[in-house]
């Protein structure tokens, strides 16, 4: 489907979902709360059938932390990223993991980096950062580590 | 699925495996749990070797991040820089001359010669084989001689540039290159010989690590591991850059699923990365091996994602700009991060000789996970 199309067809699904058009793929911008039950659809629904997340991240806008997440088809091979605001004090959402296997990895890892706390994550706990690093999120951007960090 | 069905009961053993352990090839730390030999449950332990690349790149100029995803995945070095130039050119809008395009090309499909040469070899030592290594490192020897002449290193080439490639070609470059092709097409009956017709060698990687075509998509494996279950993802195919959409190659698919069907995507691979190399290697077009760029480059404000088939599957680079010398936040989707989450899948109810023949045929890359 092209971006035109999409935009319609998720529309249908997700009346409150609003669009950002000209980049490459069709950006959709979601209330946290709507990810999970929209994230099933996307899976589910015959005609969008977005089974491979490529990609999944997390940007720190300083007054916000901002979810990022790749999506395309392999039938369709159509492709839509899915941006979820979240809140910088107390960051929250709903996990996909059980949609997309591959998020549980991923998941973790932005847990880990960003402290977000994904909601039902079968196994939310550090990935790449030794023990203790539990609430030192390193790729904050407000993050200080005078010891293990060198600025150029 | 997801949720754990491996409930610790009595008489159930926890070993480690890495993070020094010679088959895990490098610092990767398994913990297994085992019933008997079976396999019950596999953690992977990562971050040994997490030198956090991505905050890294957030200090450093358009040109200076390149550098470092060298050392992401360093067998595919070239491809790494190459997925790092063709975002910011996307950025930028810079119109790549088309013999630095075809060098690149060129460079990529030896790298990957390279890299699935060390894999063959690493993979058959896992499991006791020797000699195939030997072998292996002889033809790879020969593309690090050639990568040394043109890039001046062996290992991270640092040869892409956003705009074209960093030097020209050596003048030795297609003469040795032809060379290899010749020594290459004598060799690789040696490889058959030696392994994939050899009946242990087969009766140890049939049926081992089933990974179904769903799954393999689900938990976002890409590359060989995807190739090896039957889901097209070769991002040279299906969204090609550069001239990939004017040679023509194959994309190697096989159904099984099995570490056998992995081993032969791969060794399959490396005669369609030849076929290419012979495409373009009589055919470089005279001109520029590099566009002209401004000094400093900015990137505009907005998102740009590129991705690219590396060795080991799909290699993503995300750059969001604020309009800035340095990127505001970068972020590589790496093949193996995603093919590791794998194995704890492929590997629950087999055998824990089993495990290393699984991971041999997923090429892992420590460095390419942790980033």
């Amino acid at each position: 489907m092209r971006n035109e199309e999409l935009k319609i067809k998720i529309t249908e699904l997700l009346p409150m979902a609003s669009f950002e058009e000209g980049g490459e793929w069709l950006n959709i911008n979601l209330d946290a709360n709507d990810w999970l039950p929209f994230a099933r659809q996307m899976r589910n629904n015959e005609a969008l059938f977005f089974d491979y997340l490529f990609c999944l991240t997390c940007i720190d806008w300083k007054a916000h932390l901002t979810m990022v997440y790749h999506l395309s088809s392999t039938k369709y091979r159509h492709t839509v990223v899915v941006k979820i605001k979240l809140d910088r004090a107390k960051p929250e959402i709903e996990t996909v993991s059980r949609i997309w296997k591959t998020a549980e990895f991923h998941e973790r890892e932005v847990y880990e980096m960003f402290g977000v706390n994904f909601l039902n994550h079968p196994d939310l706990r550090l990935l790449i950062l030794p023990d203790g690093w539990e609430g030192k999120n390193p790729m904050l951007k407000d993050f200080e580590d005078p010891i293990n960090m060198i600025r150029l | 699925m997801i949720e754990d069905t491996a409930i610790t009961e009595k008489g159930d053993l926890t070993i480690n495996i890495g993070p020094q352990h010679p088959a895990t090839h490098g610092v990767l730390h398994l913990a297994v749990t085992l019933n008997g030999e079976t396999i019950k449950k596999v953690e992977p332990h990562l971050g040994y070797i997490h030198r956090s690349i991505e905050k890294m790149c957030e200090s450093l100029t358009y040109r200076q991040f390149i550098y470092v995803t060298s050392r992401m995945d360093y067998l595919s070095a070239h491809i790494n820089n190459h997925a790092c130039a063709l975002c910011v050119e996307k950025g930028m809008q810079i119109e790549v001359p088309e013999r630095a395009q075809v060098i690149r090309v060129l460079m990529d499909e030896l790298t990957r010669i390279a890299s699935h040469e060390l894999w063959w070899g690493a993979m058959a030592m896992d499991l006791g084989a020797f000699t195939p290594f030997f072998h292996a490192f002889r033809e790879r020897e020969t593309i690090n001689d050639i990568m040394e002449e043109t890039c001046g290193a062996r290992l991270t080439m640092n040869y892409m540039v956003p705009g074209g490639v960093m030097a020209d070609i050596h003048p030795n470059f297609q003469r040795k290159v032809k060379d290899f092709i010749k020594l290459y097409k004598q060799k690789i009956k040696e490889y058959d010989e030696l392994l994939t017709g050899n009946i242990i060698f087969q009766n140890r990687m049939k049926g081992i690590g089933y990974l179904s075509a769903e799954d393999a998509i689900s938990y976002g494996c890409t590359g060989p591991t995807a190739r090896g279950s039957g889901v097209s993802s070769d991002i040279r195919k299906l969204y090609p850059y550069e001239v990939y959409d004017k040679i023509s190659f194959d994309e190697i698919l096989e159904n099984e699923g099995d570490s056998f069907a992995r081993y032969l995507v791969r060794i399959r691979e490396m005669n369609e990365s030849l076929k290419i190399i012979e495409q373009l290697i009589d055919h470089i077009p005279e001109g520029d091996y590099q566009a002209k760029t401004k000094a400093v480059l900015k990137l505009p404000k907005g998102e740009f994602y590129t991705r690219v088939e590396t060795a080991r599957g799909e290699l993503g680079v995300y750059i969001v700009s604020e309009g800035a010398t340095t990127p505001y936040r970068i972020k590589f989707r790496s093949p193996g991060f995603s093919n590791l989450s794998a194995l704890d899948h492929m590997a629950r109810g087999s055998k824990l000789g089993d495990l290393v023949a699984m991971m041999g045929t997923l090429d892992l890359v420590i460095p390419d996970i942790d980033r």
